[in-house]
């Protein structure tokens, strides 16, 4: 029982935030509960706190819309707030196309698809040129781009108000993960990920590596979404401190010899171990 | 001279940063090839899906165009709604996807006094003052769009007595009223037809949803579809207001080879000179 909960803890905690997350927003339309309202897009906590997506607040501005206060504030609580605990925690523990990723990362591992699919044909800066792409679209086209293609906001929407054709952008996502590139979606394409990385890039919770007790089982690094964030893996003491990182805390959980774990990050010093390891490559 | 490396790794590694340089500008421009087919199928799509011009939207809409930039399709307004009358467009829906809207023939806005759907808009793609008179939330000056009757089905204008519209009509005797003409046809009935005043109609749809055709005979249009346009060059000489449009109106002169006589000369030319 004891392995269980070791093994499955940080994942139990996270669809239930997930989960719960969806269930507050689905209440709040059907039953009029007042927690949580309005989708990932903008929402309103307790009927006062504004909370909003800061990368679509980003786009409507370069759209050149005049926007009101109440989504400003609500953006900037929310970056505030992934620039402490590490911007892609949005994609691991709230976003709902991650239950859909995680899914088909699960199949593609039960199934073997990895075994004749060695190669990654693509790169995952790709994302970088997606949310480039998106601003200049949103400049030229005046309207936020992002969010009328979407599948977050599609698949989020459908969960409160209808889904519509939005099962298609779930299931289209689900076959190119599993088939078409591991871990294609979330870890490739989606330029939401790419904003929140940067928007983490000096984040403060992070995953912690001690060699020494790092048995080389590479379990970690089978089931990271974001592998090469894990390249110290019985290499060095450190912590991981690529922001693409998304602190799922799976490899914390699927290592065996407690030699992954969460710290805090000391600013300081890892600035400094982070510029010369960029020397030494 | 040993620790000069021979010629044979010079040329070795010439050639290596040659091919590196090559792999570099060919990844780039396969990174600019696929960016710029992406961007023209995205912003392609972008283009379609905003280009309809037909959707309603809530009271204290501001005007397409900075609605679709200004709008984050967070759907407060929606849940806001008591009546379920807002809708979020989904994937199928062919409206610009996650915005809000409304299909009054099924829900018309029943136009609530304390316009929920509006102050709760975050962004102010929904604009409370354009439906505030003397700071207080007044829904009777909305504008959501404009009913539209077509005289061709409209069975009052067949003689038949129905007054359904004009009934259901939230602001009564104002935005819709009932005509009455002399039915030529019998000799001794008359026509009581229902006519929209466009300064009065807000676009709730009531009169949609009321109207007793098969396929509804008066139907709200957003107001730039429903009207046309008159221009700046015409003016009511009657009426006080637009006459003073005249005052501050600029003159446009246009020169050209008869330009040089004045009218009269040109007038009493027998046109000569133009030809």
């Amino acid at each position: 029982m004891n392995t269980i909960w070791n093994k499955y803890r940080y994942l139990l905690f996270r669809r239930t935030t997930q989960i719960g997350l969806l269930f507050l927003y689905f209440g709040a339309n059907a039953w009029g509960w007042t927690i949580l309202m309005g989708n990932l897009s903008s929402s309103v906590l307790f009927n006062i706190v504004p909370l909003s997506d800061p990368y679509a607040v980003l786009q409507m501005i370069i759209a050149g819309a005049a926007l009101a206060t109440d989504v400003l504030i609500g953006a900037l609580i929310i970056t505030m707030f992934y620039l402490v605990v590490g911007g892609r925690a949005f994609c691991s523990w709230v976003c709902p196309i991650n239950l859909v990723t995680d899914a088909a990362a699960m199949l593609r591992r039960k199934i073997g698809v990895d075994n004749f699919a060695k190669r990654q044909p693509a790169s995952r800066n790709i994302r970088y040129w997606v949310l480039g792409l998106s601003l200049l679209i949103s400049f030229a086209m005046g309207v936020a781009a992002f969010e009328f293609i979407s599948p977050i906001s599609m698949v989020h929407r459908g969960v409160i108000f209808g889904f519509g054709f939005g099962w298609a952008a779930m299931f289209i996502i689900f076959l190119f993960d599993l088939l078409v590139l591991k871990n294609g979606w979330c870890g490739h394409v989606c330029p939401l990920g790419g904003f929140y990385s940067l928007v983490g890039k000096n984040s403060l919770v992070r995953v912690h590596h001690s060699e020494e007790n790092c048995t080389l089982c590479m379990k970690c690094k089978v089931v990271c979404p974001e592998q090469q964030v894990l390249y110290m893996i019985g290499k060095e003491s450190i912590p991981v401190l690529s922001a693409e990182c998304t602190n799922c805390a799976r490899c914390i959980e699927v290592c065996d010899d407690d030699a992954l774990g969460f710290s805090i990050r000391k600013l300081v010093n890892d600035k400094k171990r982070e510029s010369n390891n960029e020397n030494n490559d | 001279m040993a620790s000069y490396p021979n010629e044979d790794h010079l040329y070795e590694m010439k050639n290596k940063t040659q091919s590196d340089r090559r792999k570099f500008i060919l990844n780039m421009a396969r990174g600019v090839g696929i960016t710029a087919l992406g961007g023209f199928i995205w912003s392609a799509y972008v283009d379609e899906v905003t280009a309809s011009q037909l959707t309603l939207r809530p009271p204290g809409a501001i005007n397409e165009v900075d609605f679709l930039k200004t709008c984050i399709k967070c759907g407060l307004c929606v849940e806001a709604c008591p009546y379920d009358t807002l809708l979020l467009a989904k994937p199928g829906d062919n409206k610009p996807l996650g915005t809000p809207y409304f299909i009054p023939r099924d829900i018309p806005c029943y136009m609530c006094p304390d316009i929920p759907c509006v102050p709760v808009c975050p962004t102010g793609a929904l604009d409370e003052q354009s439906v505030t008179t003397d700071g207080k939330l007044d829904i009777n000056i909305a504008d959501m769009g404009l009913a539209v009757i077509d005289r061709e089905t409209c069975i009052a204008f067949w003689g038949i007595q129905c007054d359904a519209c004009y009934r259901a009509c939230p602001i009564l005797g104002h935005a819709i009223t009932v005509e009455y003409n002399k039915n030529e046809r019998t000799g001794k009935h008359a026509y009581l037809t229902p006519l929209v005043h466009a300064d009065a109609c807000t676009g709730c749809g009531l009169c949609e949803k009321a109207c007793v055709t098969e396929k509804a005979s008066i139907f709200v249009l957003p107001r730039e579809v429903a009207m046309g346009e008159a221009g700046s060059y015409y003016i009511k000489g009657w009426d006080k207001a637009d006459e003073k449009r005249l005052e501050d109106a600029s003159e446009i002169k246009t020169t050209t080879e008869i330009s040089k006589e004045t009218a009269m000369d040109s007038l009493n030319s027998d046109s000569e000179d133009l030809y």
